[in-house]
């Protein structure tokens, strides 16, 4: 047994112990990184944070690199790929960001980037707000923690889309879809359409080796609803797929890829250098990047793609001719020692032999699924029967089964 | 795709005819009330082949779906409490139903409980837009899940029988 003095020791010990550790967290507290940065320096010093990133103004990369400043992104989704793609356009010095997700951090997303063990527990958004703001305090951050895809939040992501942006009333620039699965992309999409805003979707795919961004322009490029998924081809014979007790595989390596490549063609689609891509897949198995180009269906199911196709057209027709003065210089490889060629397209034989139609891509491209042109003959099977009854009288004959 | 007994199934599950989502006012009504006949339909059908495994009732405004779905399993019932909101994006997205009660005990299963489909339903579904409904779902999506899943759950002893457990 401890006498009284040994007790008396032992909470003076524990009293000095409290004493350090709130000592060590204020100071953490006024620590602070750094304060705000009012204007982006091109000064080269250890201590500006975007000296490297004004360098590629010298160099000529990018004409004004400061607009990035200017500029509000919405990253839906704040998993493998959405929290990877918020911390790099955190870094680049993004005006702000809107982030959406519905779910917490967890263990098993340790396999990933980004989020910390002991971060788990928390909701993705508001533990990514609190990282990204200790590494870039000039950015705005606003976060969502709802799932998009039902009728009340819906209406608010919509809303928020369109008023968002770094002056409130005005719309976000860019809204990157980072989700995992249709769903939501088909609800980033439907909102998109309505309000005839630019963006990107990503996606990995759930085997985890390969994956693919998109850059959507309603009314002008493919919709998300305009074609069955895109999907980068798998080389991989469905039936040696194990599936079995398992949803979805993940890696930090792809997922990276990704969000790097997403971001990559954000900056260029931004900050206008280089050619932006509006479809690039990724391909780990053979380290494959196919890319191509969509236009938009004009039998898409969505009413408000079409609408949009209408409008687009309507510009385009609009516009003054400009003489496009090509500037491409064809590419001439000296060399090719290793006898590299492109490969030819897909055999026109190879191309029926799938079920349903399916839109002519490039090779290591495909569709997720084929969908039959309307119905065969008339839809087998019976529809249901008119009825009297009101919607409350089959509620309540239900309820009483 | 499915087996035989389930190809029939469906195909005695009257198909739908208004293509209408949650945001389209007046025309949603018209779709539930489709949703409705069709799965009385279903459940009668059930019924009548002894079958009856699950109900299913909405909020008012046909948004958030809650029931129950059964599997007996050598003479005894298993019940879960099952529910699922309509996307804004349905019928051209399926619901995900979800079993909250589950969720952790299988790895066949996305968070929140949401059950994890097979591949074959969602190209499935994408090619019956608009006529597949909710009925269409539980017989398709659900039902095949449950025949997999529970009695691989039971048999590894992560599910017990609840009058079991009990006593």
């Amino acid at each position: 047994m401890a006498t009284v003095e040994e007790l008396k020791l032992r909470v003076r010990e524990l009293e000095n112990e409290l004493i350090k550790c709130k000592q060590r967290r204020s100071s953490e507290e006024q620590n602070q990184p750094r304060g705000r940065i009012e204007r982006m320096s091109a000064e080269v010093v250890d201590s500006n944070p975007y000296s490297r990133l004004m360098a590629l103004k010298r160099m000529g990369i990018v004409e004004d690199y400061e607009k990035i400043r200017s500029f509000t992104v919405a990253v839906v989704g704040v998993g493998g790929v959405g929290s990877v793609t918020a911390e790099m356009l955190t870094r680049c010095g993004i005006g702000k960001l809107l982030l959406f997700d519905y779910d917490k951090v967890e263990l098993a997303n340790m396999n990933r980037l980004f989020f910390q063990p002991h971060q788990a527990g928390l909701s993705k958004v508001e533990a990514a707000e609190h990282t990204l703001r200790n590494i870039n305090p000039d950015v705005v951050f606003e976060t969502h923690n709802y799932n998009i895809t039902t009728m009340d939040n819906f209406t608010h992501f919509m809303e928020r889309v369109s008023n968002g942006g770094l002056e409130e009333g005005k719309p976000v620039d860019l809204v990157l879809s980072c989700v995992d699965n249709f769903e939501a992309r088909m609800a980033i999409n439907t909102a998109c359409n309505e309000l005839g805003q630019i963006w990107m979707e990503s996606g990995v795919s759930e085997n985890a080796v390969s994956g693919h961004i998109q850059l959507i322009i309603p009314g002008e490029t493919a919709c998300f609803a305009c074609a069955p998924p895109l999907v980068v081809a798998a080389n991989i014979d469905e039936k040696t797929l194990k599936k079995d007790g398992v949803c979805a595989a993940s890696l930090p390596t792809t997922m990276g890829v990704v969000a790097g490549i997403l971001v990559q063609n954000v900056l260029k689609h931004l900050l206008g250098f280089g050619t932006v891509s509006f479809y690039l897949g990724y391909n780990a198995m053979l380290d494959f990047f196919p890319t191509m180009t969509m236009k938009a269906n004009p039998q898409c199911d969505d009413k408000h793609c079409r609408r949009q196709q209408e409008e687009f057209k309507k510009k385009e027709a609009e516009r003054p001719k400009q003489e496009v003065v090509q500037e491409e210089e064809e590419i001439v490889h000296e060399e090719n020692e290793w006898g590299i060629e492109l490969v030819s397209e897909v055999t026109e034989a190879e191309l029926q032999a799938a079920s349903g139609p399916k839109p002519d891509l490039p090779e290591g491209i495909t569709v997720a699924y084929t969908i039959p042109e309307k119905d065969e003959g008339a839809s087998s099977g019976q529809t249901v029967e008119e009825t009297d009854q009101s919607l409350e009288e089959l509620m309540a004959q239900m309820r009483k089964m | 795709m499915a087996d035989e007994a389930t190809r029939k199934t469906v195909s005695e599950i009257p198909l739908l005819k208004t293509n209408s989502g949650p945001r389209d006012k007046e025309l949603w009504v018209q779709r539930l009330r489709e949703e409705y006949l069709a799965l009385i339909k279903y459940v009668e059908n059930n019924k009548a082949a002894d079958n009856d495994w699950f109900r299913l009732e909405s909020n008012k405004e046909g948004t958030r779906w809650f029931g129950k779905c059964w599997y007996i399993h050598e003479l005894l019932k298993y019940e879960f409490d099952m529910e699922f909101d309509i996307p804004v994006t349905y019928p051209a997205t399926a619901p995900e139903v979800a079993i909250p009660e589950l969720d952790g005990k299988t790895a066949k299963m996305y968070r929140g409980g949401k059950i994890c489909l097979t591949d074959h339903f969602k190209p499935l579904w994408a090619r019956n837009v608009p006529k597949f409904g909710l009925a269409h779902l539980m017989a398709l999506g659900l039902g095949p899940w449950l025949a997999v899943e529970i009695p691989d759950l039971i048999s590894k002893g992560i599910i017990q029988h609840k009058e079991q457990q009990s006593s």
